[in-house]
């Protein structure tokens, strides 16, 4: 689709809500949307596309109440300033859009977590994705290292990248829009998506890519979305296997399932994000029993974080079952680091290896 | 001589008029400013209750006007069934002579001691005498009485007693003189305004220093006399009881169960065997060491609280509410009459009523007013058990402010009747604190005070409900506005939006293709009954409903409907026209409709 005709779309859905409340208002309602709800009881697995979306329960919020009247007062100043954004072929980002809100008075936002949520809503209501209302992310993109090589459309013309021979030590850093990249060829066998800094670091110094033809990227804590289109793109043209490697506690657990199944917020464009193949290499909560990892006991909260993995839809299987219950037991959690006890090549002769074979990767 | 010779011939008798005459404040006439009042209560009072007697309607006059100097004359006129001339010089000239003393029921007076004493207290400041004027009925001549008190036997003195030409059929005329200010005229119209309060069926007409007042009646029903009875075993002393068995010829049984109320010849038998006496013994013939046995034996035995309907003569809580509501305005008004209730054997009930915001004053203590036997107690409030019953109550737990008193724009009125209304002094300003009536204060306010917590938590929740609607309609016109300008279309008409959010009625016009359509939707909580005008150049033939009626005026035709349209439901009307011209609603209040013209 070109820019311009893209343009025009995002700019007529969301005039389109507008027109909608419009309507209403003259018929003498009050005006009134109604938005997927957003809580985890409201995501279902999609067999057709393998992630999980958002279910049929749908939230309304009308102008009756204040509080409402004023979500929908903020969600019109946003429509109409994004309307002139795309008008005038400008940008801006969502830290900006935060501090443009200074100036609408009443409609201002009180913190950056209201207007992002906003956003997020006009992306669902649109199905578009803020990308196409010249909104960008604040996040900057995590790094890829290994044999792969892309073409990136930057501002001066196309470039072409190789992932470890182009790139310095810290490797090629992903762009907010990953549609401005296209991927060209690789010599790897899967992909290992790696949650902390340090291990990332760790298997670029042991050689790991070169010896196992792996492309590590680096999820940076809870991956960006460009992060995750990323893998997602990865996986579906070149058809790699996916590995998560996270630290072993209930918040890293969230990011492997945000890469495989998608997050709650942006559960309408999982399609584009997640990569329900992605499989979770560890820690496991049996590798802190059969490697006697160096541990930390569970806080209250890790043990709450695990409770309500337990009733959520993304983890509804026998293997993270086992795994939540195994370790509410223990009462233990580890980082990837951890394995450092057991010498600084342990993880990647060692570790890696013996779970990779053991799922049938290597 | 010795000294105990020189003191004896020192020592006599004192009179009741010469005790009352130095102990005046007994009486409630401590000064000159109180005393206005207490005789005008006093007047009040007999009037009322001899009205009560009679059976008719109380229409009581009321004059108080300057003779001389600090001379005050009170006239105080009723159309009671009057006195006979015989009695008035004793009702008038003799302290402690009264009609209602030995009998037990409900009455605002009871010793005989309050006119008179009034008497006294002109007699004392000014030397004038009273002037009584009185007539039983049509066929008997009034008379004129000039009278006196003799301080030293406490008898009356007649000046002068003539037939007079009076132009009322029956009723009884006092006036008095005697020195003192108008300082207390306030305290006075409280006293009367109270009193018209808990005598919705008296009519009292005031002419004071040139000015009128009125509290006219709200009830026309004649208030029925309660009866005496005959006193209950639990409710009497040794003293009464040797005065009831001296020269009774009764055997004791017999005696037990005429003399007493709810005494059956069980009972009796019991209370003679649990004396150890004979039931067949001459009443007349106990010795007094028999006559205490009986007496503990008496109030030993279960006997029946004493019958309450016959004797007792409560208020009601509609009257007490159209009383209040007469007199004072308020938001909210409630009464509770409790069942009646015994203590020492005297039959007694309390009425209770809560008054809530209106014009009350918002600051401060609850106003208080007292009652007993449906006469004001205006005088030492703090000593009385109704106030200390009110102070006793947690008003927190009913959304009331209290320091000591509950306080806000608060009203409280208690009643208590009885056959003996226990008051701290002879002045007759406060109820003693006996444990029984103090319960009935307060199981009666206790169940009014949750009444008010109810409303005062509904009305909050209202307020809350308007308060949210109305910060809803802030934004409305914001949000209609951006809205507009992302569509790039005039603002749309916001009114019946808000009409919905604020609960009002909202009337439409619209006409599409060349019909025109009307439409009240109701959105308030009850149902909207309102007249419909539409006035235009259609004529509106074919109009489903039909209009009441359809009026002509050069062509301009005012269609006429009225409606009454249930909450939540829609009223429409169509009918072939141009449509224009006005519509107007009449029959609800503005500020709960919003018309909308949709053609406009």
């Amino acid at each position: 689709m070109s820019k311009g005709s893209l343009d025009r779309e995002a700019k007529e859905k969301l005039v389109d809500i507008a027109r909608r409340w419009y309507q209403q208002m003259t018929e003498g309602a009050i005006p009134s949307i109604s938005l997927p709800s957003r809580t985890k009881l409201n995501i279902a697995y999609d067999d057709a596309s393998e992630v999980w979306k958002y279910g049929d329960r749908e939230s309304v919020r009308s102008a009756h109440t204040a509080k409402s009247a004023l979500h929908l007062l903020k969600m019109a100043y946003v429509i109409w300033f994004l309307k002139k954004q795309i008008l005038e072929s400008r940008s801006s980002t969502l830290r900006e859009l935060y501090y443009i809100s200074e100036g609408w008075k009443r409609a201002k936002f009180s913190a950056q977590d209201e207007s992002n949520f906003l956003i997020e809503d006009l992306e669902i209501l649109t199905d578009m994705q803020r990308e196409a209302f010249h909104l960008r992310p604040e996040e900057d993109g995590a790094t890829v290292f290994g044999p792969l090589r892309l073409r990136e459309m930057t501002r001066r013309g196309a470039r072409d990248i190789h992932c470890r021979d182009d790139v310095g030590e810290a490797g090629y850093q992903i762009p907010n829009n990953v549609e401005n990249v296209d991927l060209l060829d690789h010599d790897a066998k899967f992909v290992i998506a790696i949650e902390t800094g340090g291990m990332y670091a760790r298997l670029i110094e042991n050689g790991f890519d070169e010896e196992h033809q792996a492309i590590l990227v680096h999820l940076k804590g809870q991956p960006a979305r460009s992060t995750r289109r990323m893998l997602n793109r990865i996986n579906a043209q070149f058809d790699l296997p996916v590995l998560v490697f996270t630290d072993g506690d209930p918040w890293s657990y969230r990011i492997f399932a945000s890469v495989a199944y998608g997050a709650i917020k942006s559960a309408h464009i999982s399609e584009l994000l997640a990569t329900p193949r992605a499989q979770f290499i560890g820690v496991q909560p049996s590798d802190i029993r059969d490697y006697n990892l160096p541990s930390d006991t569970l806080t209250e909260k890790d043990v709450a974080a695990l409770q309500s993995e337990l009733t959520d839809p993304r983890f509804s299987t026998d293997y993270w079952k086992d795994q939540i219950q195994l370790q509410l037991k223990m009462n233990l959690k580890s980082e990837q680091q951890a394995f450092a006890a057991r010498g600084l090549d342990f993880v990647t002769r060692e570790y890696l290896p013996r779970r990779l074979s053991e799922m049938g990767i290597l | 001589m010795t000294l105990a010779d020189e003191l004896a011939r020192q020592q006599r008798s004192i009179s009741v008029a010469e005790f009352f005459e130095k102990n005046k404040h007994l009486l409630g006439f401590d000064s000159p400013t109180r005393g206005i009042i207490t005789t005008i209560k006093e007047a009040v009072d007999n009037a009322l209750d001899a009205c009560e007697e009679a059976m008719v309607l109380p229409d009581v006059y009321i004059g108080i006007k300057k003779v001389s100097g600090d001379v005050l004359r009170i006239i105080v006129e009723d159309n009671g069934p009057g006195i006979v001339p015989a009695q008035i010089p004793f009702v008038f000239g003799k302290l402690l002579y009264g009609s209602r003393f030995h009998q037990i029921r409900q009455s605002r007076g009871q010793q005989g001691i309050g006119i008179s004493a009034a008497v006294l207290y002109a007699q004392l400041t000014t030397g004038l005498p009273t002037t009584v004027i009185s007539r039983t009925g049509a066929e008997e001549p009034a008379y004129r009485f000039s009278l006196q008190i003799n301080i030293q036997t406490n008898e009356p003195e007649i000046l002068s007693r003539d037939p007079w030409d009076w132009d009322r059929t029956h009723g009884t005329r006092v006036q008095i003189e005697f020195k003192s200010t108008m300082a207390a005229k306030k305290r006075l119209l409280e006293y009367l305004k109270y009193t018209s309060v808990v005598n919705p069926h008296a009519r009292i007409r005031v002419e004071m220093d040139e000015e009128s007042y009125l509290f006219e009646r709200v009830s026309d029903e004649v208030i029925a006399c309660p009866k005496a009875i005959q006193p209950h075993p639990h409710g009497i002393e040794i003293g009464q009881l040797m005065r009831m068995v001296s020269g009774n010829e009764k055997r004791l049984t017999d005696f037990l169960v005429e003399g007493f109320s709810r005494v059956g010849r069980k009972t009796a038998e019991e209370m003679c065997r649990l004396a150890t006496l004979k039931p067949d013994r001459i009443a007349g013939s106990l010795t007094a060491v028999e006559q205490k046995k009986l007496l503990d034996a008496m109030q030993g035995v279960k006997v029946p609280a004493p019958p309450t309907q016959a004797c007792l003569s409560p208020i009601g809580e509609e009257l007490i509410t159209r009383g209040l509501e007469k007199e004072f305005q308020m938001d909210f008004v409630r009464a509770r009459s409790r069942a009646s209730s015994v203590y020492s054997g005297h039959p007694f009930l309390v009425e209770a009523a809560i008054g809530y915001g209106g014009k009350l004053p918002p600051e401060g203590n609850a106003q208080i007013l007292r009652f007993a036997n449906r006469v004001p107690l205006l005088y030492q409030q703090g000593a009385c058990a109704i106030t200390g019953s009110i102070a006793g109550i947690n008003w927190k737990s009913y959304s009331i402010s209290q320091t000591g008193l509950p306080t806000g724009p608060l009203l409280i009125l208690v009643h208590v009747a009885s056959t003996n209304v226990p008051f701290t002094s002879e002045s007759k300003d406060a109820i003693a604190g006996i444990p029984e009536i103090e319960r009935e204060i307060t199981l009666a306010i206790q169940e009014l005070g949750r009444e008010l917590k109810t409303y005062l938590s509904r009305r909050d929740k209202n307020r809350l409900q308007e308060d949210r609607a109305r910060a809803v309609c802030a934004i409305i016109p914001e949000l209609a506005a951006k809205v507009a300008e992302i569509v790039e279309l005039p603002p749309p008409d916001i009114s019946p939006i808000e009409g919905r959010i604020m609960k009002k009625i909202v009337v439409k016009k619209m006409t599409r293709e060349g019909r025109v359509n009307l439409e009240v939707c109701n959105y308030t909580g009850q149902p909207g009954t309102l007249t419909l005008y539409d006035i235009s150049g259609d004529q509106a033939t074919d109009a489903d409903p039909a209009p009441a009626f359809v009026t002509d005026l050069e062509g301009e035709y005012t269609k006429v409907w009225q409606i009454t349209v249930d909450p939540g439901s829609v009223w429409n009307v169509s009918y072939s026209g141009s449509g224009g011209g006005a519509l107007e609603v009449r029959g609800v209040p503005g500020e709960s409709v919003a018309v909308v013209d949709l053609d406009v």
